[in-house]
């Protein structure tokens, strides 16, 4: 069981990389943005996994803050890509 | 009464964040509830009467079940799109009319048309609602806002109107 | 029993992340990537936390973790929906050639209400 929890745990930390493959190459600032947000997702689930295998209850207080504050991250971007023009 | 409905969601929202009951963490989380009233209290939902009707949250669960049906749907949509080799994608932006007024019940049929198959509300603008589809089966109007926003508008409102 | 649903639950949740990157990384974009991104792994997600409740039972850490869900559902749909908008006004096109966009011509009236 805890072998199976420790797979689970590495492969969605893998996952993260193809995150940051996007935020690395994306071709537009839109892009890089798109792979910040889903990385915070992600995050959240790391959290979960940590939290069952270590037995500790306070790691998903982290996930909640977690969704709260990327999700507060996301908002600023997002407007601030609503102001400017591309090509400028 | 609006406002006190408001810090009482509130404040449950804490208790069950928390989980706690001692007495310092009752009188942080109702003086932490009487702040974001003060700053927030005149965006909540103007008719409050509305949350002592019943039948609302029977059409609530049942809304709940039908949204989680069309969200695992949306989910096996994508992952067919994402393995096939050939990526049937055809992408485009449609105007769809609404039959909503309230506003929260504008903000949760964007957010359902957001997590189902291929739709992403971009903007509402007056009685329009613009949706990115991600592959554009016909170009009519009747039959698009059916396909679309049909599923959750009768739900809906019997929830919130 | 319950840890054995509980572990079902994380890999389901596992495999709809993993989809949600590949589209991440394979969609050509930016539109279809966070059409993919948002869905697969919110549900992915949401599907680790309710997995959380099977270890943990009805205790502290699960109700928090069911707690959690609909707050990711909701967070996660609002952030889709700004990232798309801001990418739309930014500029970004809609793949080679859209089949229907109705949202430009909306987008060039407040652009001249704005200069004048």
């Amino acid at each position: 069981m805890n072998t199976l929890l420790h797979i689970i745990l590495y492969a969605q930390i893998g996952l993260c990389f193809f995150c940051l493959y996007r935020i690395a190459r994306g071709p537009t600032i839109p892009d890089r943005m798109v792979g910040i947000d889903i990385f915070g997702i992600l995050v959240v689930g790391i959290c979960a996994v940590l939290a069952i295998i270590t037995g500790r209850m306070f790691m998903i207080d982290i996930g909640i803050a977690w969704v709260i504050l990327s999700f507060a991250g996301t908002l600023t971007l997002a407007k601030y890509l609503s102001k400017r023009k591309l090509n400028e | 009464m609006k406002y006190i409905t408001f810090f009482l969601i509130l404040f449950l929202f804490w208790l069950l964040l928390t989980f706690e009951l001692s007495v310092a963490n009752i009188i942080t989380g109702a003086v932490a509830s009487l702040i974001t009233i003060l700053f927030f209290g005149k965006y909540f939902v103007n008719d409050v009467k509305k949350f002592f009707h019943p039948h609302r949250y029977f059409w609530l669960i049942v809304y709940t079940f039908v949204f989680l049906w069309e969200c695992l749907k949306a989910n096996f949509d994508v992952a067919y799109r994402v393995i096939h080799p050939a990526m049937p994608i055809k992408p485009g932006i449609v105007k769809v009319k609404l039959n909503l007024k309230t506003g929260i019940g504008r903000t949760i049929l964007a957010a359902s048309i957001t997590m189902t198959p291929g739709t992403i509300t971009v903007d509402i603008i007056e009685d329009f609602i613009y949706i990115h589809w991600i592959y554009v089966h016909s170009t009519d109007p009747e039959v698009y806002s059916k396909k679309i926003s049909g599923r959750f508008e009768n739900y809906l409102k019997r929830i919130f109107e | 029993m319950n840890s054995i649903i509980g572990v079902i639950l994380l890999f389901i949740g596992l495999l709809f992340n993993l989809f949600g990157c590949i589209g991440l990384i394979r969609f050509p974009d930016v539109y279809n990537r966070l059409q993919a991104g948002t869905k697969c792994v919110t549900l992915g997600t949401s599907s680790m936390l309710l997995g959380m409740l099977f270890f943990f039972g009805f205790s502290e850490a699960g109700i928090k973790a069911v707690i959690t869900i609909p707050l990711l559902f909701l967070s996660a749909s609002v952030a889709a929906h700004a990232l798309i908008r801001g990418s739309y006004i930014f500029g970004v096109k809609i793949g080679d050639q859209p089949i229907k966009d109705d949202y430009k011509e909306q987008v060039e009236t407040d652009e001249k209400n704005e200069v004048k």
